[in-house]
């Protein structure tokens, strides 16, 4: 082969397999570390996995907080609207955080269900609510509308 | 009225623009020079009647003209005067017209100093600026008009400015980031005219570089701005979160850094000239993107995105022609641009090409994690957030790619450096940085937690870049330090920024070494101790401010016998909206901050309090603002400002 393409072959070369180690790499990474976003029902039906890092949230369900009397240990239901799931957390909860709001916290489930979060977003301004969050709404609304209506199908068959 | 004549204004500015973008560019086809001329005074005009939309827009503000959605839906009659001129570019109505403002301002900036070149290159450069321009007017005037009236159903008080926003961060943060993103509007322009004449040399090269700093500085300074504003505003002391939006930024300043190294290669060697002309039409497309993605709300939900589709689908078309448009030119006209030229191994132009990829490598990774949870929602893959460890996986080890190869590529020299004299130049600045990085941990760290290896690579990597930017600078000048004066701007301007991002480096990666958070319970006399701080709660009393009212904590913070600072942090409730709002209290000095703020009431007057010792946080942005002020003083280099050799050339040539 000539030298000079001998010496492009090999910069050629060089380069697919850079790439291909970058592209392989990121997508390992981008595998490790995406969150996936899980509704309160998708959780109870066992959908989510246990032990990995995910995001899930709702409605905080209303005189579900409670607090730890000596830390900042506190625990509270989120809904959306079907199911309840519990989250456990340990220290500050932000600004908005309130009863009756939406909040998604990120974290790993544990063996009893209980979502054990590393961290709790609220929605960041008084207009706002997440849209994962108001899509999980919506699905267990949708799901409601569904049995209600089958339901009603039964009702009248019988 | 006064809205009305803003919206008039801003209808003529359009006009303005619309011929400004054609008549130049036709003339320079055809050879009429009164065409290709006109472009500076339409340039001038446009200037003038965007600004007086937007002064109209600022005063409607003033005078609480509620009338107008966009004052309404963001002011409010108690908000301070300051706050009510910021509101102007709080949302996305005003910020859009800032961001047309300053375009005019850029473009006419060019007009007036853009007379060495040709004036061909001239008029089409004035023409695509113009192009953009009309793309944004049409935006504001079609999808996004500030100056719609709420008639007849006027509130008679507004909703009030977003908390978080009244902030003098804020006042200045969006100009400052504007200014940048927009300012590469002028390189890409230079790029595209260039690709339309299908010629570029060295004294382009030349003429285009000072623009590229100063868009640089300007993108440099409101990034750090932004870091700093999140750090102090958001309330829990964090300096940088791989938010979306927050990657939407750094990703056109990687490509500008980038283009900034490049086209120093084009202009002294002649060398990546296609590949300069690529980065140009790169940094202003992700300042676009960037745009768009802070502003389409596609990143809070690509269904709200859908659900709201005008403005989307419109910017969505204007990144498809502009994008489209100029890398299908670069495609047609790009492969003839580039020369031979020869270098070595271990030359210079090598050390930028390195510099190029690694960037170059660390913009592909961030715009991958960034984009990737938007086309996986759109392909119903789920809804899916990437975590900052994936940013951190890869941009930690490019990043420290950069340092090592920037403390070799001082000594490089242009077209070939000998290899024996590059590897004589490492080991004093290796030497220095060694010791540092095995003592100087046990000089900063608290003595109980022992030697931090993070501590100890920072300071490897820090000192080694600040050694050999020192040794460098020593043998340049000598003993005689009047011979400062004789060095070129952009040289030191260089080494300027080159220190800035060591100390950058320092402080990223002392206070991931050292950095101490506590989140505790406290009730008025508990007191904790961290990092060798005692902090004493001495509780918490009702406070009113000019449109709040707050609950405000002391917290007296002693070392040892001495005292230290008396904090006051805050928690607003601000009286429009009735949001909630930390107001965190900050004791700031350049080897720590004490960071205090307070979470919510618990049973018995205690509070939930967040105590921090932030280890060279300040170093950060004491970095940034140095980068930026390196960026400056290159831009200043008298060579940039030699109009004769130029225009010499040009007879030389006729």
């Amino acid at each position: 082969m000539h030298p000079i393409r001998k010496q492009r072959l090999q910069v050629v070369l060089l380069i697919v397999v850079a790439s291909s180690v970058a592209v392989g790499l990121m997508a390992y990474m981008l595998g490790q570390n995406a969150n996936y976003f899980f509704t309160p029902s998708q959780v109870l039906q066992g959908e989510a996995p246990e032990n990995v890092r995910i995001r899930a949230g709702g409605m905080v369900v209303e005189g579900s907080i409670e607090r730890s009397t000596d830390s900042l240990e506190v625990s509270f239901l989120v809904t959306d609207g079907m199911a309840n799931l519990k989250v456990s957390y340990s220290g500050i909860l932000p600004d908005l955080f309130a009863e009756g709001e939406a909040a998604i916290a990120t974290g790993k489930l544990d063996e009893n269900n209980v979502l054990q979060a590393t961290q709790v977003l609220a929605k960041h301004d008084e207009n706002y609510t997440p849209p994962e969050v108001a899509d999980a709404m919506n699905k267990a609304y949708e799901m409601k509308q569904k049995e209600k209506q089958q339901q009603q199908y039964q009702e009248g068959y019988e | 009225m006064i809205a009305e004549l803003g919206h008039f204004a801003l209808i003529i500015a359009l006009g303005l623009a619309l011929m400004q973008s054609l008549v130049p560019m036709v003339g320079s086809f055809k050879g009429y020079t009164a065409w290709m001329r006109l472009g500076h005074s339409l340039s001038y005009g446009q200037f003038l009647f965007i600004a007086i939309s937007f002064i109209c827009l600022a005063t409607a503000f003033w005078l609480d003209d509620f009338s107008l959605k966009y004052v309404s839906q963001n002011s409010n009659t108690q908000l301070p005067n300051q706050y009510k001129i910021s509101a102007v570019w709080a949302a996305h109505e005003g910020s859009l017209l800032l961001w047309a403002l300053i375009l005019a301002g850029w473009t006419a900036a060019v007009a007036r100093f853009s007379r060495p070149l040709p004036l061909e290159l001239r008029a089409r450069i004035l023409s695509v600026l113009g192009a953009i321009s009309v793309g944004f007017a049409l935006f504001l005037i079609l999808t996004s008009n500030p100056f719609e009236r709420l008639l007849p159903m006027t509130p008679m008080q507004g909703s009030d400015l977003n908390p978080l926003l009244q902030d003098i961060g804020l006042i200045i943060h969006p100009p400052m980031l504007y200014m940048g993103y927009v300012g590469f509007a002028v390189p890409f322009a230079f790029a595209i005219a260039a690709l339309i004449g299908g010629q570029f040399d060295s004294a382009w090269a030349r003429w285009s570089r000072p623009w590229i700093n100063m868009a640089w500085v300007f993108l440099t300074i409101g990034i750090t701005l932004g870091s700093w504003w999140a750090y102090y505003e958001l309330g829990w002391g964090g300096w940088w979160f791989w938010d979306p939006v927050e990657n939407a930024s750094l990703m056109p300043w990687l490509a500008g850094t980038a283009l900034m190294h490049s086209v120093s290669a084009t202009e002294k060697r002649g060398v990546f000239r296609s590949w300069t002309l690529l980065l140009a039409i790169f940094a202003f497309s992700l300042s676009l993107l960037g745009t768009f993605l802070v502003r389409s709300g596609i990143l809070t939900s690509v269904h709200a995105f859908a659900a709201d589709p005008e403005r989307g689908v419109f910017m969505l078309m204007f990144l498809a022609v502009v994008i489209g448009g100029s890398l299908m030119l670069f495609a047609l006209r790009g492969p003839a641009m580039s020369k031979v030229a020869s270098y070595s191994g271990w030359s210079r132009e090598a050390m930028l090409l390195i510099n190029n990829v690694l960037l170059v490598s660390s913009l592909t990774m961030i715009l991958i994690g960034t984009l990737y949870p938007l086309i996986a929602d759109v392909l119903e893959l789920g809804k899916i957030s990437v975590g900052p460890p994936y940013f951190n996986f890869f941009f930690v080890p490019l990043s420290v790619g950069l340092v090592v190869a920037m403390g070799i590529a001082v000594f490089s020299k242009w077209k070939a450096t000998d290899s024996k004299f590059l590897l004589s130049k490492i080991p004093l600045p290796l030497a220095i940085a060694v010791v540092g990085a095995i003592s100087l941990p046990f000089v900063l760290g608290d003595t109980d937690s022992g030697y931090s290896v993070t501590a100890g690579l920072t300071l490897l990597l820090s000192l080694w870049l600040l050694a050999t930017i020192v040794i460098d600078l020593k043998a340049k000048i000598g003993t005689d330090l009047t011979r400062v004066a004789k060095l070129s701007h952009s040289y030191l301007g260089m080494q300027l920024a080159h220190s800035g991002l060591a100390i950058l480096v320092l402080g990223v990666g002392l206070n991931a070494a050292y950095d101490e958070i506590r989140e505790l319970r406290m009730a008025p006399g508990d007191s904790a101790t961290i990092s060798g701080y005692q902090f004493d709660f001495k509780g918490v009393n009702p406070v009113a401010g000019p449109n709040f009212t707050a609950y405000r904590g002391q917290i007296t913070v002693t070392k040892g016998d001495k005292w230290v600072a008396n904090l006051f942090p805050e928690k607003r409730q601000y009286n429009a909206g009735g949001q909630v709002m930390t107001e965190a209290a900050i004791d700031p000095s350049l080897a720590r901050d004490i960071y205090v703020s307070l979470g919510e009431p618990l049973a018995e007057g205690a509070w939930a309090v967040s105590l921090q010792v932030k280890a060279f946080v300040r170093c950060i942005w004491l970095g940034g603002i140095l980068v930026g002020l390196g960026g400056l003083i290159a831009a200043t280099d008298r060579r940039y400002r030699r109009r004769k050799t130029l225009l010499e050339n040009k007879r030389a040539e006729a």
